[in-house]
């Protein structure tokens, strides 16, 4: 495949990813779904989760916790409330978040509960990638 | 006239203050650099999160179910000021500038007979603004114990300013900061961050949103569900940029102020020195004319 797609990670501190890549999966509040090059416009809201890039064979993931996907014919533009090379996760510290998460949950409203426990899920499978 | 030993004291002392004024200018100058990097880094984020807000909000216009944040409460009686100063002084009038810019507005919007709420960040801004408004300030927050500005300060307090715009409990909201030019100027300014449309209007021009070559946006889930969660995260990453020019700008304005500083002191010690010798000189002199008068009366 010739096309490529211009994909770019930013979070409020920094770009984390820029370049060209073949495709990006990305963890959307709907469900899962993978970027192509010439992808049709397309705004999506993202959960805690994994972004995975490919690119020449070879695939790169990053934990995001929330943030939009904004796909125009220019390219790809994640905006990550909170972005780390999954590389850099720290076990440690990732499994007392799941723990402060869940405790979290006992204290919540139904309706604060439904996002939260998506938030653990997403934490979760992280834990289990490290 | 002084003594001598009370000018060499005096000497040392300038001489002392100088070293202390010109290493604070060159930290000043080693975290301006990186202030400045944090906020040039933190820049592609707040330009994209703008373009995809001028985007939506276009898409949406004014109908029903927009948010209230971006639409605002449809009055306009009580404005909270979110004013940003640094903590730390010794900075020239980088403080008094924002707080001086706060005041203005406080003063046309009690004028305008609207009611006025102060939310301070930074304990300069609220040392000079507890004198004159403590009434006002309904939150005072310190970013001392902060070693690194990270964007989940930001959010707390973006979180904390959005519960109190759901509470009711003011319409509009400004931010008051001062933006980084040059090392020279920092320019206070005031910024609507409640309702969104109101800063949306004026990106919207440079922006113009993406080219879609006539294709439609898909969203998921539905716009509203977007800008409910966007526009708070909007709100964040307006106070992050803030907090990150104000720092810029603070040390900008304090590698300034030492700068000079050193520059006065050195002054001073050229004076002093001057003035030193000639006493000196004096002494001498008179010492010679005593011994020589002294001989001559033999």
């Amino acid at each position: 495949m010739a096309d490529t797609l211009t994909f770019s990670l930013v979070s409020p501190e920094r770009e984390l990813f820029s370049g060209q890549v073949d495709q990006v999966d990305l963890p959307g509040t709907e469900g899962d779904l993978g970027v192509l090059p010439n992808h049709s416009p397309l705004m999506a809201a993202i959960r805690t989760g994994a972004i995975t890039v490919y690119s020449n064979g070879s695939e790169e993931k990053f934990f995001v916790e929330g943030g939009f996907a904004d796909v125009t014919p220019a390219g790809l533009t994640v905006l990550a409330e909170v972005a780390t090379p999954l590389a850099d996760v720290d076990p440690a510290d990732l499994t007392a978040r799941i723990e402060k998460a869940r405790a979290e949950l006992e204290m919540m409203s139904d309706e604060k509960a439904m996002a939260h426990r998506l938030h653990i899920d997403g934490l979760e499978a992280i834990f289990n990638m490290v | 006239m002084a003594s001598l030993k009370e000018l060499k004291s005096r000497i040392s002392s300038v001489k002392n203050t100088q070293k202390i004024t010109r290493a604070m200018q060159m930290v000043a100058a080693a975290k301006l650099r990186k202030a400045q990097e944090a906020a040039e880094s933190a820049r592609p984020y707040a330009e994209r999160i703008r373009g995809v807000i001028s985007n939506l909000a276009n898409s949406m216009g004014d109908g029903g179910d927009a948010p209230k944040l971006l639409i605002g409460t449809g009055s306009q009686d009580t404005v909270l000021l979110v004013v940003a100063t640094a903590d730390r002084g010794l900075c020239g009038g980088f403080n008094t500038n924002i707080v001086r810019k706060a005041r203005e507005e406080i003063v046309a919007l009690e004028r305008a007979g609207k009611t006025v709420k102060l939310y301070v960040i930074g304990k300069k801004g609220y040392d000079q603004l507890n004198r004159l408004y403590s009434a006002n300030i309904v939150k005072y927050i310190s970013l001392k114990e902060e070693r690194k500005l990270h964007a989940g300060i930001a959010r707390n307090i973006g979180e904390d300013v959005t519960a109190m715009f759901d509470a009711g409990e003011f319409d509009v909201a400004k931010l008051i900061f001062a933006n980084f030019k040059n090392v020279m100027e920092q320019v206070p300014v005031s910024q609507t961050i409640i309702p969104a449309n109101a800063s949306i209007e004026v990106a919207d021009e440079d922006a113009g949103g993406p080219d879609l070559n006539g294709a439609i946006y898909t969203y998921e889930p539905d716009e509203a569900g977007i800008l409910r969660v966007l526009l708070p995260r909007s709100i964040n990453t307006q106070i992050f940029s803030a907090l990150l020019e104000n720092q810029a700008g603070e040390m900008g304005s304090k590698m300034a102020a030492m700068d000079s500083a050193t520059r006065n002191a050195g002054d001073m010690i050229d004076k002093l020195t001057l003035t030193f010798n000639r006493t000196r000189q004096a002494r001498i002199t008179s010492e010679l004319i005593e011994i020589i008068s002294g001989a001559e009366a033999l």
